[in-house]
């Protein structure tokens, strides 16, 4: 998508994350909002605004552009959606305004083509299991690195390289970091090949 | 240099260049990242001759600050809703005892009912106080601005309590890009404080005298004639810093347009979009204009006035009430067009967090443009609703 900002156009990239409290929405909002600056580019991020409890539904999103951000409403008509949870496909409207030409990636073990048929839609739809990816690299089922490596495998809205720098930056702990940048490579990789670019 | 921060971020490593001697707060949503960031900083030794008080509510908060102000520290505060109206009894004192303490409100919604999210009828309700009063659009805007309130509440032709108001939420925890500040440019510009008089066990002080009838007024009269002056201070203040910085964000207002026949008057970070929408529309042939307030103590009446003589329709974009009357920016601008004959619209959006979305931005402005809607109050973006008292 950003090859249109680097030949000139303008551009605005909306990304909308479902998770549920505590999984880290806001911070996979982040992490692209800092790799995206990194590349050159205006980016926002934020949360839904409120007390949120852990296990609650939440959402967070991130705008990305090539001129200054001036819209702080939230995004209604979303380029990408990420799903965190899937606990939530069926729950949350995940689709709602989503663009035609739009992408829903979700972490979801059951594929893409069950996932499709469950949120019943024309909209390009792709699964991974990010919750087994995450629980085999940090021995945890917090999937917010593992879905920002699956977006950007999708989508390459910033380069790898770029996301892995933002990552080893953002963890204090180092071991914490290569994990998570070897479960981002994972997704990113396996994403690519889903989604075939 | 430039980093990718949140607002509250934004807030505390400019108060922290500006070398505050006490800061004490209370913790509030959306405000406390602000004040928890500062006392993180104090606790890594960041902050020099600096004292980091929590107080015990933001009544004690504020007190502690008249002291630490009457004593000649520099001082600072952040607060949201509640908290700010807790503080309100001192807070007017503080201004009367022309006390130079700096505030920074992360604008929220009153109770009841209760709601932390964000509007603009907080600060509103402190509308009176003789606190000068900035609304800011953006973050870079709101650190920007933290030294120059300071060297505008601080200059001895001012001397009140400034208050630097940013949308809670939507500002204070979006996480984008800021070019930050460096000391070296903060020390230029923002010279240490040098209070008039200050308190000291040597030499005891009275601040905020008993004043009967033959003086009170006198002292009420003088309040108001610093609040006129510090227009200039104000203007002064910003034109070296935007010479300093590179960032001219304007005076108290800023208008996008040459010529309109709607311009759009409004506040706080909802501004951006408004232009937004204003540059679109005028690219489609439609004289459309924004107009931003941003200083709102002392009103720019003048400015606004001439922004607006040669504009048909006005519509006042109102994040407050004033129950039973206009919106209070609405009066403001009503007062500044006294004798001229203009539509004015006030519109009444995005209280207690309810989001604006782009598409009702472009609905409202269009609607009076096209002369659809009958000039007046009404709410935007509210859904059916019924009272019901059993």
């Amino acid at each position: 998508m950003l090859e249109k900002a680097r030949e000139g156009s303008d551009i605005l990239i909306e990304v909308r994350f479902h998770g549920r409290g505590g999984q880290g929405a806001v911070t996979a909002a982040d992490l692209l909002a800092v790799a995206g600056f990194k590349e050159g580019y205006y980016t926002l991020s934020f949360p839904t605004f409120g007390a949120e409890k852990r296990g609650t539904p939440v959402a967070s999103f991130l705008r990305i552009s090539d001129k200054p951000i001036v819209q702080r409403d939230e995004v209604y008509n979303p380029d990408y959606v990420v799903v965190m949870d899937p606990s939530l496909i069926g729950v949350v409207d995940v689709l709602a305004g989503i663009k035609k030409d739009g992408m829903l990636i979700a972490n979801y073990p059951k594929g893409s083509e069950d996932l499709k048929r469950h949120l019943n839609t024309d909209v390009k739809v792709y699964s991974i299991n990010a919750t087994k990816m995450a629980m085999e690299h940090l021995g945890r089922p917090i999937t917010n690195t593992a879905m920002v490596g699956a977006l950007v495998g999708a989508t390459n809205i910033v380069k790898l390289e770029t996301l892995k720098g933002t990552i080893k930056e953002w963890f204090e702990d180092e071991s914490l970091a290569e994990k998570n940048i070897k479960l981002v490579e994972e997704a990113y990789q396996y994403m690519k090949e889903v989604c075939k670019w | 240099m430039r980093k990718v921060v949140r607002g509250f971020y934004a807030i505390a490593h400019a108060v922290k260049l500006c070398k505050p001697n006490v800061i004490c707060a209370y913790p509030i949503t959306p405000q406390t990242e602000i004040v928890e960031n500062l006392a993180a900083m104090h606790a890594e030794g960041e902050l020099e001759n600096c004292e980091y008080i929590t107080a015990e509510s933001e009544f004690g908060a504020a007190s502690i600050l008249v002291g630490a102000s009457a004593a000649g520290a520099r001082t600072f505060t952040a607060t949201s809703s509640q908290g700010l109206i807790l503080m309100s009894e001192v807070l007017y004192n503080a201004a009367g005892m022309r006390l130079p303490i700096v505030m920074v409100v992360a604008n929220r919604a009153l109770s009841a009912p209760l709601s932390i999210w964000n509007d603009h009828q907080d600060s509103m309700a402190m509308r009176d106080a003789g606190i000068i009063q900035v609304y800011v659009e953006n973050n870079q805007e709101a650190h920007d601005l933290v030294p120059v309130a300071f060297r505008v509440a601080e200059d001895k032709r001012v001397m009140l309590p400034f208050m630097l108001c940013m949308d809670g939420f939507k500002l204070t925890h979006a996480y984008e890009p800021i070019e930050l500040l460096e000391q070296e440019i903060i020390d230029a510009f923002l010279p240490p404080y040098d209070p008039p008089v200050k308190m000291t066990t040597k030499k005891p002080l009275t601040f905020g005298a008993y004043a009967p009838p033959p003086y009170y007024m006198e002292f009420r009269a003088i309040m108001h004639d610093a609040m006129e002056r510090a227009r200039k201070v104000i203007e002064e203040a910003m034109k070296e810093w935007s010479s300093i910085t590179g960032r001219d964000y304007g005076g108290h207002t800023f208008t996008d347009y040459d010529e309109a026949e709607v311009a759009v008057v409004a506040m706080g970070s909802i501004v951006s979009m408004a232009r937004d929408v204003a540059e679109e529309m005028r690219k489609e042939g439609k004289k459309v204009g924004v107009l931003k307030i941003r200083t709102f103590r002392p009103f720019p009446a003048d400015e606004v006035r001439k922004a607006l003589e040669n504009v048909d329709k006005v519509i006042v974009l109102e994040r407050a009430l004033s129950l039973g009357s206009d919106g209070p920016l609405t009066l403001e601008v009503k007062s500044a067009l006294y004798g001229t004959s203009k539509e004015i619209h006030t519109v009444v959006v995005g209280l207690g967090g309810r989001d604006v979305p782009r598409d009702l931005m472009v609905k409202i402005i269009s609607e009076v443009y096209e002369g659809k809607v009958k000039p007046g109050f009404r709410f935007e973006g509210i859904h059916e609703y019924e009272e019901v008292i059993p």
